[in-house]
């Protein structure tokens, strides 16, 4: 177990390390920070004066070693863009990513389950086949279009739902919604395979000669041991939202999370505050990546963890 | 001596020639049995159809821009003229021939990331598995790390810094999309490395190279094929969306995902600026995802007998319930 630990933790930090390395060198080596960041027309002496300040004018790798220093202190520097550290604002709008995403995939979640499972009562029936085309189309939608689609009917047809912004609790519904269909669409697929391997194993079949009621069954004998693969999934979309595909929901409802800083930070060249973005992003997609090890674990008792 | 044997080759060569048109046949016949594969597999060859030839398809260039005839709705509205089938956008340019010519960057965006991403997850994986040890470790290792990467963020940034186009979106999305393969590739040719004809290679004296790619590889095909399509159907979405961030195909080029987003400034007033580009985006992968899950059925030998029993089922319901029609009618 300790063994185990270790390893995933020194794999976690070379994960950071190259997302480091790679940020550093392609702000740093293959576009100049300084035009990037500077109007067009400020005078040499200003580029040199803004050189110096963010020590550009060293040499590359005692830059380096100061990046690494800054980063394990947290200290990214200024944001150029909003004149105050960038840790305080990805500390301000991670959480909104972390509200979003989880209601978004909660959502999934919970609806997922039940839709497979009954899909999978009856493979090739007429539920089952509307359900997995219902989830082809659920995968094949574009995010950012069915977010569009949404706001057209609900916000301006309706006018049951605000367009944009994070003001009350209403306003999540739709960016919810967006984030949640296509890991629905995945879940659903996912919990119908693994729920009609499971039914057809002999356990379930001696489970029902017993006499024992079928939604015990159904629902704690074979979900249970279907919930692996469920698992895996559920910890790779709540990755993938945090490691930046919110952005495209955050985008369209300017939702103020992390993934919408990010492109406004893209947009306005501000190098210090992308820096800091896709550390935090690195190390919540390295912590996940280590809680999920633990959950396997507490699920599956059998599961080695090497 | 020598003559008989060429014979019986050529004979054998013949045989085989028609036993490969014939499974080609089958297969024609298994597709028309799942209509949604069909289906896919239609809409897929008219998308490429339709991107092949859009200049000569598409009524006017995408780039025209008509000042007067801004925004105009789609003919089947008051205002629509048979001119501008389905509108035009708030520089007056066909919404129709810009959907046409959207088609060709997405395909390409597709096809060249799955070439790209897939010759290098494919030999990655191919080398990892049969050359195994340190090889292995490094490979893996590395596949490790970049699945753990924030993979869109970076993909963003370098986008951002070295500035977007057409090539720079497809090496981005290749450098970020190898790794399914390669662990893929992995996986399989573990399973197969200890077959007999792999050994019986290497006993005659075949060097690694030739083994991998001459013995191994086409015995992947199958299952390279379906994740090859799924990646695909993965890419256009993905270019889609690059693209209506502002970090992928740059105007004056067309792009589905650049029009969704250029229209979204007009959704209100024009609807269908938004609507047709996306739901071009949405039926192409839908096409994709079709022939794929058709492709996953029918490379199942399992699932494909229980495909062919249904078929049967139905069919002898249909005769039986003929027969019973026709004794009901004769008293």
């Amino acid at each position: 177990m300790g063994r185990f630990i270790y390893r995933r933790l020194m794999h976690g930090l070379i994960v950071i390390l190259g997302v480091t390395v790679i940020v550093f060198v392609v702000t740093r080596m293959v576009g100049d920070p300084v035009q990037v960041m500077l109007p067009l027309e400020s005078t040499l002496e200003q580029r040199a004066a803004f050189e110096k300040k963010l020590g550009l004018d060293r040499p590359i790798y005692i830059q380096f070693g100061e990046f690494l220093g800054n980063i394990a202190r947290l200290d990214f520097g200024e944001s150029l863009w909003q004149k105050r550290p960038a840790m305080d604002i990805v500390f301000e709008k991670l959480p909104m990513t972390m509200l979003l995403t989880a209601v978004g995939i909660g959502f999934a979640c919970v609806a997922a389950i039940p839709l497979g499972i009954i899909a999978a009562l009856r493979p090739g029936g007429a539920v089952d086949r509307v359900t997995v085309f219902g989830s082809l189309l659920g995968l094949s939608v574009p995010q950012f279009w069915l977010g569009l689609l949404f706001i057209v009917l609900f916000a301006v047809q309706f006018k049951i739902l605000p367009t944009s912004g994070a003001a009350t609790p209403a306003h999540i519904i739709m960016p919810a919604l967006t984030m949640g269909l296509p890991t629905l669409a995945r879940l659903v697929m996912l919990v119908r395979s693994s729920m009609i391997d499971e039914l057809n194993q002999q356990y379930v079949k001696t489970s029902f000669a017993k006499g024992l009621p079928f939604v015990r069954v159904v629902g704690l004998h074979a979900l249970r041991n279907a919930g692996l693969p469920i698992m895996t999934l559920v910890g790779w979309e709540v990755i993938r939202s945090l490691a930046g595909y919110s952005v495209v929901v955050e985008t369209v409802f300017a939702w103020p999370g992390i993934g919408l800083t990010a492109i406004q930070a893209i947009e306005r060249d501000d190098l210090i505050l992308i820096q800091a973005i896709v550390f935090t992003a690195a190390v919540s997609v390295v912590a996940i990546n280590i809680a999920m090890d633990f959950i396997y674990k507490l699920i599956d008792p059998r599961l080695k963890l090497t | 001596m020598n003559r008989t044997s060429a014979d019986t080759l050529e004979k054998a060569l013949e045989k085989n020639r028609y036993e490969r048109v014939e499974k080609l046949l089958e297969l024609g016949r298994e597709l028309k049995r799942d209509k949604a594969g069909l289906i896919g597999v239609i809409l897929i060859t008219a998308l490429v159809l339709m991107a092949v030839f859009a200049t000569v398809i598409a009524p006017h260039d995408p780039t025209d821009q008509d000042l007067t005839a801004r925004l105009a709705p789609p003919v089947w509205y008051e205002k629509g003229t048979w001119n501008h089938m389905l509108g035009t956008d708030h520089l007056g340019r066909d919404v129709l021939s810009r959907t046409i010519h959207g088609a060709r960057v997405s395909l390409w965006v597709g096809a060249a990331v799955v070439l790209l991403a897939g010759g290098f997850g494919v030999v990655m994986g191919l080398m990892a598995g049969y050359l195994g040890g340190k090889t292995d470790a490094f490979v893996m290792r590395w596949i490790d790390t970049q699945v753990a990467f924030p993979g869109l963020l970076l993909a963003l940034i370098i986008l951002a810094v070295i500035g977007p186009s057409l090539t720079t979106v497809v090496v981005v999305l290749a450098l970020n999309g190898w790794m399914v393969y390669g662990r893929m590739t992995r996986s399989a040719v573990l399973s197969i490395r200890q077959s007999p004809y792999v050994e019986a290679a290497e006993v005659v004296g075949c060097r690694w190279p030739r083994i991998i790619f001459r013995h191994i590889l086409p015995n992947l095909t199958s299952p390279l094929l379906t994740l090859a399509i799924l990646e695909f159907a993965r890419i256009v979405l993905a270019e889609a969306a690059l693209s209506f961030l502002g970090l992928g195909i740059q105007p004056p080029a067309t792009s589905w995902g650049l029009d969704v987003s250029m229209g979204k400034n007009y959704m209100f007033m024009a609807w269908w600026l938004v609507t047709i580009p996306g739901c071009a985006i949405a039926v192409t992968v839908l096409a994709i995802n079709l022939v794929a899950s058709w492709l996953r059925l029918i490379s199942d030998p399992q699932e494909r007998e229980k495909q062919f029993a249904r078929h049967m089922a139905g069919t002898m319901r249909k005769k039986m319930q003929a027969v019973i029609e026709k004794e009901s009618r004769t008293p």
